[in-house]
């Protein structure tokens, strides 16, 4: 294509070098690039519209009190009762358990892979993480219900040890999946800190663990700490394991070894059946779900604040 | 390294010498925990592998390709229906999300204002999309897609589903090529008098391809494993028939190993195991096929 009008735009005096004729193409391509855009932003509006008109239809029926402080949750059940704290302590306990395995374990890697590996072995190793991230997570619920959990009830040492649904080895094999998150978040914002202050450390005499531990870990905090964030928000979404391996009654307790029902698996559970739209049942679903986008809405959110903040710094 | 600088917190005990005398124990303890961390993730990959390839070796024969789903022969069932669900929802998932998040990503790496508010609601928006759980994409797939435009449970709804779930890591991936691709290409081409987009269409794009291509790969790599929001679209399992178009009933992969995970008879446990093989492979080999784009085209500036 020739370029604009050669011409024009060398003349003399008194004539612009400003195109002359507007290129309407190359706004409608604009206006549509634009438009591709705005289909996340809709996306975004859609789920806030799927989730709210259900739920306000659902406090009309269902108080605020019995929905947030009740201990029964039975909404299916003949006699069926609304109160949604089983749900959530299910979810914060295995959450709990999964962050104890992925915090460690990722910011141990991130440092490592971070401080201490050398080329070679972040090549070999980044894409194992990555694998890790990659594995389907029924397929985690399945070696946690089928693999892990016969397992540890064969060796356990004393009582009666872990229940067939349990949320010990679900909330492990979370952890588990949520250590790339964690890692390589974490690692991006070790990266970030400047040469200059582990030069520094080390011409101090620090250590190699201590410019670890006292340089890059503090420089980074605000990208770890979002890193974790993150983490416990997809530990709060994750569906698929705690569906198969955590239960599927809801059950008001903190002893992981017992089954439980998580905001998530309730959702699955509920959602996989031919629900009747607008029943009482079908705005249960997005009373939860409702509850559930709000919490990890709010975790994303400052994760990604977080983040700005330590890019502002070094970059 | 000297053990009295070392304990840099008190700095006035006693000697200093310049020498260290030995390497402290505590630095190879935290460097061997540190490899411990690491060592913990890759096994247990390692362990969840070979538990999968060994509990479905039994069933990992031509019958799970040629036979359907089936509750009442878990010794001859197999998944064709499941495997071609699988492809039929991921290839439509594919032309739906490919093109809208290349464009996105064009539209927010070239012509974007970041100083402008919306700009900067999008580009937040999208970076909080990609962390909403997938189980709330299957609620906006039930409440919205399958019962508000009543397109039920179809190819079609089920791919519109996916295609919005992974879309935000098709846009960031994209951002992320086209960011690549240094500013001179394009002052270059606009000083010759080359249009914006005649300079993105030429230029900017080809250049990015490869970047763009690899990060789509592993987005829809993520789909395909996803069981959540297509069990909330009221996915079926034991479809014993292949989908003839976007209108079809279906099921895919993950949500047939759900069900048969479900089962309590014995024998689902090999049949559950071999599917998640085949599952596995195929994301082995869209990610073999990403990675080798990857470093094939990968050019450096």
């Amino acid at each position: 294509m020739a370029p604009t009008r050669p011409g024009a735009a060398v003349t003399f005096a008194g004539r612009s070098l400003r195109k002359s004729r507007p290129r309407y193409g190359e706004r409608l391509i604009e206006v549509m690039l634009f438009a591709a855009a705005l289909v996340s932003v809709v996306t975004t509006i859609g789920i806030v519209i799927a989730v709210a008109i259900p739920t306000e239809e659902f406090f009309r029926q269902i108080s605020f009190t019995e929905f947030f402080t009740g201990t029964r949750w039975t909404p299916l059940f003949a006699d069926p009762s609304y109160g949604v704290l089983p749900l959530v302590s299910a979810t914060i306990l295995i959450t709990v358990i999964a962050m104890a395995v992925a915090i460690p374990l990722g910011v141990g890697a991130a440092i490592y892979l971070s401080e201490y590996a050398a080329d070679r072995t972040r090549r070999v190793l980044k894409p194992a993480l990555e694998v890790l991230a990659g594995v389907p997570t029924v397929v985690y619920g399945f070696f946690a219900l089928k693999g892990i959990t016969p397992f540890l009830r064969d060796i356990w040492p004393v009582g009666d040890g872990p229940a067939i649904f349990n949320a010990l080895v679900a909330g492990f094999v979370m952890g588990i999946m949520i250590i790339p998150t964690v890692a390589s978040l974490s690692e991006d914002a070790m990266s970030a800190v400047p040469r200059s202050l582990r030069d520094g450390a080390y011409a101090l005499g620090s250590s190699k663990m201590l410019v670890a531990t006292r340089v890059v870990v503090p420089a980074a905090v605000s990208g770890i700490v979002a890193a974790i964030v993150l983490g416990v928000s997809r530990a709060i979404g994750e569906t698929m394991i705690v569906t198969v391996a955590a239960g599927g009654q809801a059950n008001l307790s903190w002893n992981p070894l017992e089954g439980m029902l998580t905001m998530t698996a309730f959702i699955a559970q509920a959602g996989s059946g031919d629900v009747p739209t607008g029943s009482i049942d079908y705005k249960t679903i997005f009373a939860v779900a409702s509850l559930l986008f709000v919490m990890t809405f709010a975790l994303n959110l400052f994760s990604i604040r977080l983040v700005r903040k330590y890019r502002e710094v070094y970059e | 390294m000297t053990t009295t600088i070392y304990r840099s917190s008190a700095p006035d005990t006693g000697v200093t010498t310049l020498r260290g005398s030995r390497r402290p124990r505590r630095e190879l303890v935290f460097r061997l925990a540190l490899q411990s961390a690491l060592g913990i993730a890759v096994s247990f990959l390692g362990v969840l592998l070979a538990y999968v390839v060994w509990t479905g070796l039994p069933r990992l024969d031509a019958d799970l390709l040629r036979n359907m789903p089936s509750t009442l022969r878990p010794e001859t069932a197999g998944a064709q229906s499941a495997i071609t669900g699988t492809l039929w929802v991921i290839s439509l998932t594919a032309l739906i999300t490919v093109p809208i998040g290349v464009m996105s990503a064009i539209y927010l790496e070239e012509y974007a204002d970041p100083t402008k508010w919306w700009n900067r609601v999008i580009d937040i928006n999208i970076q909080n999309l990609a962390a909403v759980p997938s189980i709330v994409y299957g609620i906006l797939g039930l409440g919205v897609i399958a019962r508000g435009l009543g397109l039920g449970l179809t190819v079609l709804s089920a791919a519109i589903t996916l295609s919005l779930l992974v879309l935000p890591v098709v846009i960031i991936a994209g951002r992320e090529a086209i960011r690549a691709v240094p500013s001179s290409i394009r002052f270059g081409s606009l000083a010759l008098g080359a249009t914006q987009w005649q300079t993105i269409w030429k230029q900017v794009l080809p250049a990015a391809v490869p970047g763009t291509a690899t990060g789509s790969i592993l987005a829809l790599s993520r789909a395909i494993g996803e069981a959540a929001p297509l069990l909330l679209l009221g996915a079926l399992a034991y479809i014993s028939f292949n989908p003839d178009g976007v209108l079809s009933q279906f099921t895919v992969l993950p949500v047939q190993i759900y069900d048969f995970i479900k089962q309590s008879r014995e024998e689902f446990v090999p049949l559950a195991s071999a599917a998640i093989v085949v599952l596995l492979v195929i994301l082995l080999a869209m990610n073999s096929v990403a990675i080798y784009l990857r470093n094939k085209f990968q050019r450096r500036w």
